[in-house]
């Protein structure tokens, strides 16, 4: 078939088959379909959010086929519970399947419940050795990622259900965050745990997945915040649908560089050395981390100023949320020049990521707990 | 010999572009600005002076700390990292330009063979045909490539890949200078300067806008800005303030801005669920007004100037309030008229207390639920206002228009604090069926009315068999009644435990105590059925619900005496007026931060996403030999991946 020398690789957009494109037209319909049906609730912004997720959602998935997967089950499942609602929130706690699996709180739940398994499976796997074991622990963590994404998905649907009015994308609050929070950081390792072919660092990253998940849950039980609420004025903008996404790449590909660097320093100090990948690529990994999570974080703050300039007029105000990102963008760019114009490696650096990870912290949770400011986002 | 001078230059120069420097400015950053997220910024002066008292207040307004964003030192800060990110830029763009162009296709076989990753292919059988697949390859893989002829004969192919890279550093480090230009027109830089130079200065005093000086006001042409403009509904303004420290400026702008109309809409649940604004733009330039509704997210900009819904305050409603003495033996009221932001006058002589009216809200969204876990509801209107006395100490209180439901039970709720750090106190008035406060006010009058206290003693003991088989006890039972009563109107429960304090013995406390109580209660039953009856309305039954009635009653009785003024406003009428908070921006920097902001993403892209790759063949005469290396600014596991899958390739290409 080829007449080509065989080091050369072709394009992506020849390398496609004919499932990669029947993906991107399910997708293309998809997207059209929602258009058609909802355009009047979108302005042109959200339009072309719609269907640059499309594009998005296309590209990523022949980069990375197990993405793909993940994007039509979230899709075939949430259609399905949605069907089930017949447009009534009654129906919760009457249809057996979405009060036990996939109304958006159950599928929460599941994704709590599923990433702890996951957690423990990974170290068993881990202090066996087992490639068996490590294969059933990635294989929970995607059935996690599933049930987390058709929770926000049927949460974003449950919302125009309480009202029209009260509908909004569930990346309102701290509790939705969270949760976007645990699958992105989730997502993140998945694609290097394939990329690296390694799964010893699962039992790691979902360490500071599960911290989140039992925030989730204390949130849930203790505060009872899970409920959706309105969004005030503030929030009602197309802004939110893509700076928030955006933050919290950066944030959960920094927590994934700090869970690698407690592995490095583990592994450094000889500790589970020996089931550990090798420190080169431990320290590998801690770099594309950050450098994906600061890339990230350098267009949500950007973003981010774009919004603020719109909704309280002025790019930059000095407010809390708004300095405590400057200051985890600094942290950062400090940690890349060391690392790239010092040429530094190692244990300094791996501390560094780690401590970066409690900086990163503040600015996400602790800037909500105790500092006051304009950001109108979930107080404690 | 070198010039000292010239070298002293020099080495200031190496320094401020140096790497090292540059890290430690952004740490030095990063730090400074914890400060001002940990101190609350651009308070009234007076909060900080309360919470830290004068001797740190001072010190902490000369560095600058309650506005560190804009004090000079964090400014120089700012200034450096852009002086030390433009020398840096200076002194690396020649070798990054130098980098990107080059194919370094005067490498020799001797410095090649210093290379860490090369190899070399022998037994080669055509070299030129060698040269031509190798050149396919190159071209494949996406590199561009320049082939030399050698001195001695052999060939050189040099190429490069990805050294667009270069251009991110480029971009990355020009972007965070133009960012910071941006940041810098918008600060306030011009108007320090002319502080220091004594030409402006700011106003700290409350006065008409008439009566600001010229010296506090902006003309139009300021280029850059930042205020705040109060409109209520039905008036315009050709000002906005800014605030600076703990004063002001006055903006003076090229047209004036009217409220029509100011609106809040709300979810079913009582949360806000939009502020919008009906503006008039009027400027003689403009053949008709241009009207729009603006709110928040969704500003409107003309003649450059970009107009926000920031917040909404009270417009000067105006108030009806009946008035009650709490410590007048009658029930007499007086009405009351005023506004929001004026001033009435309550009493006369010595005695008489000014009332400065403070705020109004229509919807007060609390939680009354006893565990805090229940929804939210709205409870109505509420009045801020404060008494003042001719000393000119005032009390502040918060009182709200409709009685509260707490526990199933209703209340009049009034707040009292003495200075704004203190948390309101409440004094809790039980409402009667009918959701009034007639009965209580009968009751406390009652209460009051020494001229009753013999007619309630002689109901209780006619009803208390014990005392009546004898006279003389009976006398005495009574007159302790009236006593009782007298001191209990004196000042509630505490007045009454400081009689006790004064002349009961230690150990005997406790049982009169308990035996006052139980007196106060049962005659607080007799005062009470006593001013229903003047009512004309049916006296009290018995039973838990009446115990604690009379329980409540006599607690807020008590609490009278703490609340600061004898008087009790009860708001029974209002007209709402509100009043749009505006912010008024010229912001000349924002298309330069954004400008920078495009660079910095581009920069950042390229210089993580590109990897610059070098390979070099030498093809070496008559030897049938390749030698292959290959280079990389970063080496890292792609680098070392990417030569090691070269090389296999390579070999099974050309051996
Ligand atoms: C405003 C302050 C600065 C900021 C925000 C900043 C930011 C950055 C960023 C984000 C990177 C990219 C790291 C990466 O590729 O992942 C970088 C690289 C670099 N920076 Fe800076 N920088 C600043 C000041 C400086 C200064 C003053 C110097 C002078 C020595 C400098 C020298 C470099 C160099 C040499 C690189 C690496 C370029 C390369 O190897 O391609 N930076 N900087």
């Amino acid at each position: 078939m080829s007449n080509l020398p065989d080091y050369q690789q072709k394009p992506l957009l020849q390398r496609l088959d004919w499932q990669d494109w029947l993906y991107a037209v399910i997708l293309l319909i998809g997207a059209v379909f929602a258009f058609t049906k909802y355009a009047h609730y979108m302005d042109a912004y959200e339009v072309s959010f719609l269907f640059g997720a499309a594009v998005l959602s296309s590209y990523l998935g022949w980069r990375w086929r197990a993405l793909a997967k993940l994007v039509l089950a979230v899709g075939l499942v949430s259609l399905i519970a949605v069907s089930l609602y017949q447009g009534s929130l009654e129906r919760v706690s009457q249809v057996f399947v979405l009060k036990f699996l996939i109304a958006s709180q159950s599928a929460i739940m599941w994704m709590n419940v599923l990433f702890v398994l996951a957690m423990l499976t990974y170290w068993f796997a881990l202090y066996r050795r087992s490639a068996f074991t490590a294969n059933v622990a990635s294989s929970l963590t995607w059935v996690a990622v599933l049930f987390g994404f058709v929770g926000l998905m049927v949460r974003w649907y449950e919302s125009y259900l309480i009202a029209p009015e009260v509908g909004h994308i569930p990346v309102s609050n701290l509790y939705e965050v969270f949760v976007l929070f645990c699958l992105i950081t989730a997502l993140l390792y998945l694609h290097y745990e394939q990329k690296l072919n390694t799964k010893q660092l699962g039992g790691f990253v979902l360490l500071v997945i599960n911290a989140a998940v039992g925030f989730i849950l204390w949130y849930t039980f203790d505060r009872e915040a899970h409920g959706i609420q309105p969004l005030v004025p503030a929030l009602q903008s197309y802004w939110m649908k893509i700076h928030v996404p955006a933050n919290f790449v950066g944030y959960g590909a920094f927590s994934l560089a700090a869970m690698v660097a407690l592995a490095y320093l583990l592994a450094a100090k000889g500790v589970l050395a020996s089931r550990l990948p090798s420190l080169d690529v431990l320290d590998d990994l801690m770099y594309k981390a950050i450098a994906v999570g600061f890339a990230f974080f350098t267009i949500a703050t950007i973003l981010g100023a774009m919004w603020a300039a719109e909704a309280w007029g002025g790019y930059w105000s000095w407010d809390p949320k708004e300095t405590w990102a400057l200051i985890v963008w600094l942290n950062y760019a400090a940690w890349l020049h060391l690392r790239m114009v010092k040429g530094l490696r190692g244990p300094t650096l791996a501390w560094w990521s780690l401590i970066g990870l409690l900086i990163t912290t503040f600015a996400f949770l602790g800037v909500n707990m105790f500092l006051s400011g304009l950001h109108s986002y979930g107080t404690l | 010999m070198q010039n000292p001078k010239l070298s002293f230059i020099k080495n200031l120069f190496d320094l401020l572009s140096s790497m090292r420097f540059a890290v430690s400015l952004l740490s030095i950053l990063g730090v400074a600005s914890i400060i001002g997220t940990v101190l609350k910024q651009n308070e009234p002066y007076e909060n900080y002076i309360v919470k830290f008292g004068q001797f740190w207040f001072g010190l902490f307004e000369t560095l600058g700390l309650y506005d560190v964003y804009h004090s000079g030192w964090f400014l120089v800060i700012l200034l450096f990292l852009v002086v030390s990110t433009s020398f840096c830029i200076y002194r690396n763009t020649p070798m990054m330009l130098r980098e990107w162009r080059t194919f370094k296709e005067h490498a020799t076989e001797k410095s090649l063979h210093a290379f860490s990753h090369q190899a070399t292919f022998n037994h080669v059988a055509d070299v030129e045909g060698a040269k031509q697949k190798l050149i396919g390859f190159l071209a494949s893989k996406g590199f561009q490539y320049k082939i030399r002829q050698q001195a001695d004969g052999g060939q050189l192919i040099a190429a490069k890949a990805g050294t667009h890279q270069r251009w991110g550093y480029i971009f990355t480090h020009v972007a965070m200078v133009v960012i910071l230009f941006g940041g810098l027109l918008d600060g306030n830089l011009p108007f320090k300067l002319q502080e220091l130079l004594g030409q402006k200065r700011i106003e700290t005093l409350d006065i008409p806008l008439s009566q600001v000086p010229a010296q506090s006001r902006m003309p139009i042409s300021n280029p850059s800005f930042r205020g705040n403009m109060t409109l209520p509904e039905g008036s315009s303004s050709n000002v906005a303030f800014i605030r600076v420290r703990d004063g002001y400026l006055v903006q003076e702008l090229p047209f004036a801005v009217a409220l029509k109309d100011f609106r809040i809409e709300h979810y079913a649940t009582g949360q806000p669920k939009s502020f919008e604004s009906d503006l008039v733009i009027i400027d003689p330039a403009l053949e008709a007004p241009v009207t729009k509704t603006i709110s928040v997210n969704h500003p409107l900009t003309y003649k450059g100037i970009a107009i926000y819904q920031s917040d909404f305050q009270d417009g000067g409603t105006t108030l009806n309030f009946n008035v009650w003495n709490l410590l007048a033996p009658n029930n007499q009221t007086q009405g009351l008229s005023g506004a929001i932001f004026d001033k009435a006058k309550l009493g006369d002589g010595d005695h008489a207390l000014s009332v400065e009216f403070n705020d109004f809200r229509k919807f007060n969204i609390i939680n009354l639920s006893p565990d805090g876990k229940g929804k939210p509801h709205n409870v109505g209107p509420n009045v801020t206002y404060k008494l003042r006395d001719n000393r000119g100490q005032a009390v502040e209180y918060v009182t709200y228009m409709q009685p509260m439901q707490i526990d199933g039970k209703f209340y009049f709720i009034s707040g009292m604090r003495e200075t704004v750090q203190d948390e309101f106190r409440y004094l809790r008035i039980p409402a009667d069926d009918d959701l009034s406060l007639h009965n209580f006010m009968h009751f406390r009058a009652t209460m009051f009315d020494a001229t009753q206290y013999e007619k309630i003693a002689k109901k209780i003991a006619d009803s208390s068999l014990d005392v009546n088989k004898d006279k003389a006890i009976r006398a005495q039972f009574e007159s302790s009644i009236v006593r009782l009563l007298a001191v209990f109107a004196q000042g509630g429960y505490n007045q009454v435990a400081r009689m006790i304090e004064e002349h009961v013995p230690e150990s005997e406390r406790e049982t009169s105590a308990a035996t006052y109580i139980k007196m106060i209660n049962i005659a607080a039953y007799e005062a009470y059925n006593l001013s229903l009856t003047q009512q004309k309305k049916p006296a009290l039954g018995h039973g838990p619900e009446v115990e604690m009635l009379l329980r409540e009653s006599l607690n807020a009785f008590s609490d009278m005496f703490f609340y600061g003024a004898p008087y009790y406003l009860q708001l029974v009428q209002f007209e709402h007026k509100e009043a749009s908070g505006l912010q008024l921006t010229k912001s000349p920097g924002q298309k330069w931060v954004y400008l920078g902001s495009v660079l910095l993403v581009l920069g950042i892209f390229a210089m993580m996403y590109i990897r610059e790759r070098r390979i070099w063949f030498y093809l070496k005469p008559d030897a049938n030999q390749v030698h292959f290396a290959m280079a990389s600014n970063r080496k890292n596991l792609d680098f070392e991946q990417e030569f090691d899958l070269y090389r296999n390739q390579l070999t099974s290409l050309i051996s």
